[in-house]
């Protein structure tokens, strides 16, 4: 993606045959970025069916990549992969919009009074290990098996790695910017507001980030169990009929919209925080 | 520019002693020190690391509390952070999710945002930074960078700017520089200054005066005028007379153990 845009927007006023290469050049760094972003995947797809292709791999136990490809294909153009996909899709926007929501104000509250992190420590300790996974039962007793269990487990799973990483960012407020603003006698709503919250900014981002990551992972635990639409149930309906090509889509399915939602969360994070240099690798 | 302190109070320092008291012990980091400084004075504070001299510097700025003796300014006691001084650190403190114009506004408040926009533009030219407003500090150089870190600290127009060796993190070019910048800026805005260094250079370029401290418990060692007409010459021989002087007051135990050995 980088590549691309520094193709677009190099080279200024071109002068020499040198110059007028240079987009090409550029374009040609993106193309092979990209290639060498895709290698590993696209490895062990060739693998896969090479195995298939040997006679090495039972189709029944794992069904060939082309034959996943056409089921994938199948199941789009008949409109039943995707309503899946929006149907959960649809249940973790509302689950991570809860989370995040409760997270926030909650991170913030606790991080900013000494108080109330101690009034609501051990308690937030005793629950965060519990795998929101080990809610379905009490959650289906509660709100049966309709949408309000589902986006109970999500908001749930979604929400400790919200609150924990908001009141972490918060409580790592540089204390020279303590002593700066005490200098400057700094009210306390602007020191919230222009030092502790940009500065717990990154953390709140990487919060968000895995906390939409749980919550992918939890509506497929939830469909799993009790649902009669979501790409969860179709890998379980797909299972009781042991269509193991159609299990793949879902599973494959799942890990792309993963990919894709924390894509745009990563580049929402960029918009968001520009004046951050870190090390990202050799 | 007029945009110079109305009026600059006399800073009284005395006697003054601080004991930090530490898990492994009490620490006993200034001893009665007693300093007056008039208004408008640029005053160096020169002392080894751990002379306590950044102590002091905090318990002027308002940021260390718990001492004995006192601190006046003009006739009001000094009793914590406040904004007729301003400080200046070592590093430059900038918040980095701010532009060059947000932080040096960042200690502006209660003032319509065009008295703000003025008074932020006239302190970003008084440090030649005037066209940096929208850069962010991770684009500046470290002498940018404390430039603006000075431009905060001036424009709530203090009285007093304490400077914590704001230039011990900087190159040696960009360091003189930086002192002919503050000398010049001291010259427009009349306010007092109070320099903590451990350069001796650095100290007697800037300084009227230059106080030497002595380490555990620090103490002012000797108080000496520089009677030096500015811009001062760093290889003058009257410079380099009153260097040797202050070198001897460190280096005299130190280096009495060679003159054995020679």
């Amino acid at each position: 993606m980088s590549g691309l845009v520094a193709a677009v927007s190099g080279p200024g006023p071109v002068t020499g045959w040198r110059e007028r290469l240079r987009p090409l050049r550029s374009l040609a760094a993106a193309a092979r970025r990209g290639a060498f972003y895709l290698a590993l995947p696209a490895a062990l797809i060739i693998l896969w069916q090479g195995l298939f292709e040997l006679g090495l791999i039972r189709p029944i136990l794992l069904p060939p990549p082309s034959t996943v490809a056409r089921t994938f294909w199948t199941l789009t153009a008949s409109g039943e992969l995707p309503l899946h996909i929006a149907v959960s899709l649809l249940r973790v926007l509302e689950g991570f919009a809860i989370a995040a929501a409760l997270g926030l104000i909650l991170g913030i509250g606790i991080g900013l009074s000494r108080s109330l992190d101690q009034a609501t420590d051990l308690t937030i300790q005793l629950i965060k290990p519990i795998p929101p996974i080990a809610w379905i039962p009490l959650a289906i007793l509660w709100f049966g098996i309709g949408e309000a269990g589902k986006v109970y487990i999500i908001a749930l799973g979604a929400f400790f790695p919200v609150l924990v990483n908001t009141i972490d960012g918060i409580r790592q407020t540089d204390h020279r910017y303590v002593e700066l603003a005490r200098i400057l006698e700094v009210t306390r709503s602007r020191f919230i507001a222009q030092v502790v919250l940009p500065g717990a900014l990154p953390s709140i981002m990487t919060g968000l980030r895995v906390g939409l990551m749980v919550a992918w992972i939890c509506v497929v635990a939830a469909e799993l169990i009790a649902a009669s639409r979501g790409v969860g149930y179709l890998i379980m309906d797909a299972r009781q009929l042991s269509q193991t090509d159609q299990v793949l889509v879902g599973m494959i399915t799942i890990g792309a919209m993963g990919k894709l939602l924390d894509v745009l969360l990563k580049a929402a994070e960029h918009r968001l925080i520009t004046w951050k240099t870190t090390y990202s690798g050799n | 520019m007029t945009i110079a302190a109305a009026r600059t109070d006399d800073l009284r320092i005395g006697p003054l002693s601080k004991t930090f008291s530490l898990p492994t012990g009490s620490v006993h980091a200034l001893d009665s020190i007693r300093l007056d400084i008039p208004g408008g004075r640029f005053i160096s504070i020169v002392g080894a690391s751990g002379c306590g001299k950044s102590t002091l510097l905090r318990i002027i700025a308002g940021l260390e509390t718990g001492y004995d003796g006192h601190v006046t300014l003009g006739d009001k006691p000094i009793t914590g952070p406040g904004l007729d001084r301003g400080v200046v650190f070592q590093e430059h403190r900038l918040l980095p999710w701010l532009t060059v114009e947000a932080n040096i506004a960042f200690g502006l408040k209660n003032l319509p945002p065009d008295e703000i926009a003025r008074r932020v533009a006239e302190h970003l030219e008084l440090v030649g930074l005037a066209g940096f407003a929208k850069a962010y500090p991770h684009q500046l150089s470290g002498g940018m960078a404390q430039r603006v870190a000075i431009a905060r600290a001036l424009v709530n127009q203090p009285q007093v700017l304490l400077l914590d060796e704001p230039f011990g993190a900087l190159d040696a070019m960009t360091k003189i520089q930086m002192q002919q910048e503050v000398l010049r800026i001291w010259e427009v805005e009349k306010t007092t200054m109070i320099l903590v260094t451990h350069d001796i250079d650095e100290a007697i370029f800037l300084g009227d005066e230059v106080v030497v401290m002595s380490s555990r418990p620090g103490t002012v060692k000797m108080v000496l005028p520089v009677e030096l007409s500015r811009p001062r010459d760093r290889s003058s021989i009257d410079f380099i007379a009153l260097r040797k002087r202050i070198h001897r007051e460190f280096f005299t135990e130190a280096e009495l153990p060679f003159a054995y050995e020679i």
